[in-house]
């Protein structure tokens, strides 16, 4: 069991209000990632559920029973750190150890335990050596493992594969997947990056300024941004945006299409501008067409696309591709927007 | 060009270092020399550095007439004694400012700071009255409590800058493993932050010898330390330097070896927090 409610959750630093009343409920066995810009709250969640903040208001339960006011070690949770947070005067072992002998388990029993962790998280060779003598990806495994042992009800990550580079990022990335399709245990997972976000989550809560925005699986977000945050934070490389001209009964003020969308010709279209930079990555080509009011949208094309730099252009996207936002940034449905035009 | 300059001031500063370490130096090294000449060649108008009849007479006679294995055991019982208390005192004091903060936690900390900065002399006559009403006159636990109460503050100080250095994220950890108060206290941070209780340690060891003032008031005979020993060669019958150059001498020689293999110990935990 690993279930999670939050219930109209707030948490105040003197007078600033980092997190207003927010309601979430985490299901058993979910992955569900918490992402946002920095400083949205969406850590600070995260160690509120850890026991680690004291909660200003609202209730935290986790598997039904309230634990808001319970300690950090009698709420079943494990949490992996950014900066890892290992024991540095303790060898691998003993710092996968040290969950088991504060739960008083006998000597045999944390043996078998570490062994199994070691097999799972490949650290077999590496059991007697400390966390300094380990490379970044070493140290993650081992505060991995450090967390498993304990078979908490459910796991806590704060962003735990920022402090490594991107190729190691990317299997860090897998194995977090792998080891949660195995365990079926809950994982709460905060992280900056969407991408991370995108390719790992049963679900979504896209975080801005201390509340949710969204909450949804990554294809819902992405289709189905309620907000124009929403539609600029997931997707990469984000979403285009330009005003428009208000027009009688349509309350668009921006439209957003995604880079993905656009498709760049040299004959007619709906906007002509100018090409700017041009990053090849190979595989897909991106292109920074100044337009003609001025906006500059960013276009993904083809690997091989021979467009150059200062070519003239149009561009043009599918009228369901386009997303329109009314003057609060909310999303409109194409059929409401229908609706109001034909009233 | 750049390399000659940059060898030129390196040249410079290390004569500079050399100077200012020899000024510091030198009156240990007349002291150790005196304490080798007889007390006549000490008090000379014309004093020599290194040519004058060598002789050890000075240390047997200070020997001969004083229990100095009396003085140093009390010097080592306070000094250890004294240091140990305070660490036990310092070490969750330390702990509660560096991880439970609250807006008044720099302000306590300076304050505690700023006791050093009473000359003792403002405490004497109630320390003196509290002492005597409590029989604690010339007894070496009434000293240790003094010298704990006089370090405590730069112990705190020390054991602080040395806590904040340490990630709060490690000591979180520990509270998610299940730990409560005292592991974490036993079992993670006091291991982590060895090096700085070690020199916090040392230090004091070597104020706590050092010190004199409330040593030569609150003891006599029983409790004295080494310093009150020294004091004892400046008598009525006039100042023998030699004999109290073989005092002091033997008084500072087993401190100086303390702090000589301890030094790379103790510059690490001074400038600790100062450099990262």
């Amino acid at each position: 069991m690993g279930s999670i409610t939050l219930k109209q959750v707030t948490k105040s630093f003197g007078k600033v209000n980092v997190i207003k009343p927010i309601d979430l409920e985490i299901k058993d066995g979910e992955f569900i990632v918490f992402v946002g810009p920095s400083g949205c709250g969406k850590s600070t969640l995260l160690r509120m559920i850890a026991g680690l903040e004291d909660t200003t208001s609202g209730t935290i339960e986790i598997d039904g029973q309230d634990a808001t006011d319970t300690p950090p070690a009698k709420r079943g949770l494990a949490m992996v750190f950014q900066s890892y947070a290992l024991y540095p005067h303790m060898t691998v072992r003993n710092n996968i150890a040290f969950p088991l002998k504060q739960a008083k388990l006998s000597p045999e029993e944390i043996d078998k335990k570490i062994a199994n962790a070691a097999k799972i998280l490949n650290l077999d060779t590496y059991l007697d050596r400390k966390p300094g003598q380990l490379s970044g990806g070493q140290r993650q495994r081992v505060a991995i493992g450090r967390a498993i042992v304990r078979q908490p009800s459910a796991f806590l990550f704060d962003e735990p594969l920022s402090n490594l580079d991107a190729s190691l990022r990317v299997n860090m990335r897998l194995e977090i997947s792998e080891l949660h399709k195995s365990l079926a245990t809950t994982m709460v997972y905060v992280t900056h990056d969407q991408v991370e976000a995108m390719t790992m989550a049963d679900r979504i809560a896209v975080f801005n300024a201390g509340i949710i925005e969204q909450v949804g699986t990554p294809l819902e977000l992405y289709n189905k941004p309620v907000n124009q945050f929403v539609a600029g934070f997931i997707g990469s490389p984000k979403m285009n945006f330009m005003s428009v001209k208000p027009v009688e009964n349509d309350p668009t003020v921006t439209i957003g299409v995604r880079p993905e969308h656009l498709v760049i010709t040299k004959d007619s279209g709906k906007w002509h501008g100018t090409v700017g930079v041009i990053e090849h990555l190979g595989s897909e080509t991106f292109l920074h067409v100044h337009i003609d009011n001025g906006e500059t949208l960013t276009v993904r094309a083809d690997g091989n696309c021979d467009i150059q730099y200062g070519d003239k252009v149009y561009l043009n996207a599918s009228p369901d591709k386009v997303l329109h936002f009314d003057a609060k940034g909310l999303t409109l449905s194409l059929a409401a927007k229908d609706t109001l035009m034909s009233a | 060009m750049a390399i000659n300059k940059s060898n030129k001031s390196k040249f410079i500063y290390t004569i500079l270092a050399w100077g200012i370490s020899g000024l510091i130096f030198f009156p240990i090294l007349w002291t150790l020399l005196t304490s080798f000449k007889t007390e006549a060649e000490a008090i000379s108008a014309s004093p020599s550095l290194f040519m004058f009849d060598w002789t050890l007479e000075n240390y047997r006679d200070v020997l001969a007439r004083s229990p100095y294995f009396d003085h140093f055991w009390n010097s080592v019982i306070i000094s250890l004694g004294s240091s140990l208390l305070g660490l036990l005192i310092a070490i969750p004091a330390a702990w509660s400012m560096a991880f439970v903060q609250n807006k008044r936690t720099k302000n306590l900390l300076m304050w505690m700071l700023s006791t050093k900065m009473l000359p003792p002399v403002g405490v004497l006559i109630p320390i003196y009255m509290l002492f005597r009403d409590f029989d604690l006159l010339d007894t070496k636990i009434g000293l240790v409590i003094v010298m704990t109460l006089i370090n405590l503050p730069i112990m705190v100080w020390m054991l602080y800058t040395y806590f904040r250095e340490i990630p709060n994220e490690i000591l979180e950890a520990s509270r998610m493993d299940g730990a409560n108060i005292i592991d974490e206290i036993f079992h993670v941070l006091l291991p982590i932050a060895l090096p700085g209780i070690a020199s916090t340690l040392l230090l004091n060891v070597i104020l706590a010898w050092n010190e004199a003032f409330w040593s030569l008031i609150l003891t006599a005979a029983n409790a004295a330390p080494l310093t009150a020993f020294i004091a004892s060669y400046s008598s009525p019958e006039g100042l023998f330097y030699a004999k109290l150059s073989a005092a002091s001498a033997m008084a500072i020689v087993p401190i100086l070896i303390l702090g000589w293999f301890s030094q790379k110990q103790l510059v690490r935990g001074l400038s600790f927090g100062a450099v990262k």
